[in-house]
């Protein structure tokens, strides 16, 4: 068993991708919260990104694949609820990858500037930048995306939101 | 154990239970939308919350699993009267999240009425959720400062689910309200029938005084003030009107459940009933 240190295991965990938002690996979304090593056993702590979020599970059988890849046989995923995972914790290297993936990205940081109950964020379009875009509804396909569409190219997009 | 910390147990668990199953029953309600809703965008919206409160209910059954299985033995067979979850425990077996959603009947369920009404159309689908939602949306504010750290944990995760869900239905009740004369016709019908479904949620169990005496549960008659203050502001700017009755229903809370609550768990726990312990 080759000894390994954290640092090696970030550097793994960064391959491992989020199965619904494959530009983004589970540490630009920061989900992973902990990394320790026992002998020859891996924990990796992960918070959900929402409470039903179906892509939990395959991540963790993901992270589980790229250690047991390297030789490790004892890998323990554990779900971590609190502290509550935000979008404030995605990397900014994580948000450039989205806008160029034509996802619009988080544009505040929740912590500082929450919304009241009925404000919406105005959200810049990811493919021509105009601010002159609409919200088409508060759901897109996987919980973390809304929909949007641009008023100026026309074009429909999705957006990461604010969480 | 002492005889008081297996009460205090017993309250927590069973008041978990009354969380977790409000969750799990609203959830698959709302996820019978799925393929079926208006428009695409709405279908996906409403499956989406749909997994918002099963993800909540997973969490909540996993504490409550471990609390129960914490418990002495003799207080274990006293909890549940249901053959299939009751076998298990007389083996002495563990139990966890899967048992206690796929192996109870309804007279071991403690969901609020309101919650296991049937959808209907989309107007008695939107003021179920919009009363559920409010509900919730400051229970869980509340529950944030439990001195239980899972429900505070669970609390403050779902909260930000539960924002979105509030914000989805209000507007919702508002462009219906606010609509035609058909969509106005039809949300009021809706309103007034499901407004008898509403007390319930504030009436307090033996459960809910113990936990609030802990400092773990939350105080229902202060959201109840809040919940009348958001569901007032909305229905106003709806332009409907606030059904004046004050007749309530009520038993769910207490496992006494409509004939809907049956059919709800036919469909949810048809496979393990039929294939027990089967595993995909
Ligand atoms: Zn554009």
């Amino acid at each position: 068993m080759p000894a390994i240190t954290t640092t090696q295991v970030y550097d793994w965990l960064q391959q491992v991708t989020d199965p619904e938002v494959p530009v983004l690996t589970i540490l630009d979304l920061g989900i992973v919260r902990d990394v320790r090593i026992a002998d020859d056993e891996v924990t990796v702590a992960i918070t959900p990104t929402y409470s039903g979020c179906p892509a939990m599970d395959v991540i963790g059988i993901n992270i589980r694949m790229a250690l047991m890849s390297r030789g490790f046989k004892k890998v323990h995923i554990e779900q971590q609820l609190s502290p509550a995972w935000t979008t404030d914790w995605m990397t900014e290297d994580g948000k450039r990858k989205l806008k160029e993936y034509g996802i619009a990205p988080p544009v505040r940081k929740t912590s500082d500037n929450p919304l009241a109950l009925f404000e919406d964020d105005n959200i810049p379009c990811p493919r021509c930048n105009s601010e002159h875009t609409e919200l088409v509804s508060r759901f897109g396909p996987t919980s973390c995306k809304s929909l949007y569409k641009c008023l100026d190219c026309k074009e429909p997009f999705e957006h990461f939101k604010c969480h | 154990m002492t005889n008081q910390q297996v009460n205090q147990s017993t309250s927590q668990l069973l008041y978990t239970l009354q969380i977790a199953d409000n969750a799990l029953i609203i959830g698959h309600r709302i996820s019978e939308w799925c393929g079926h809703g208006p428009i695409l965008e709405q279908d996906i919206a409403i499956t989406n919350t749909s997994l918002d409160h099963l993800g909540q209910a997973r969490s909540l059954y996993q504490h409550a699993a471990d609390m129960f299985n914490a418990l002495p033995a003799e207080q274990k067979n006293t909890l549940f009267t249901s053959t299939a979850l009751q076998t298990k425990i007389n083996k002495g077996e563990n139990i966890d999240e899967d048992d206690l959603a796929y192996l109870r009947d309804s007279w071991d369920f403690r969901n609020v009425l309101l919650t296991e009404q049937p959808n209907k159309d989309w107007a008695y689908t939107i003021v179920r959720s919009f009363f559920y939602d409010a509900f919730n949306y400051y229970f869980y504010t509340e529950l944030q400062k439990s001195k239980d750290t899972v429900f505070a944990a669970v609390a403050e995760k779902s909260l930000k689910e539960v924002t979105y869900h509030l914000r989805w239905s209000s507007e919702w009740m508002i462009r219906l309200g606010d609509g035609t004369d058909e969509s106005k016709a039809r949300m009021q019908e809706a309103l007034d029938n499901r407004w008898a479904y509403t007390g319930e949620m504030f009436e307090a169990t033996e459960a809910d005084k113990a936990m609030l005496a802990e400092g773990i549960g939350v105080d229902l008659a202060a959201i109840k003030t809040k919940w009348m203050q958001h569901v007032t502001t909305v229905i106003e700017e709806a332009t409907l009107t606030l059904p004046a009755n004050n007749w309530m229903h009520s038993g769910g809370k207490e496992c006494r459940h409509s004939e809907n609550l049956g059919f709800v768990l036919a469909e949810m726990q048809f496979m393990q009933r039929a294939y027990p312990d089967m595993e995909w």
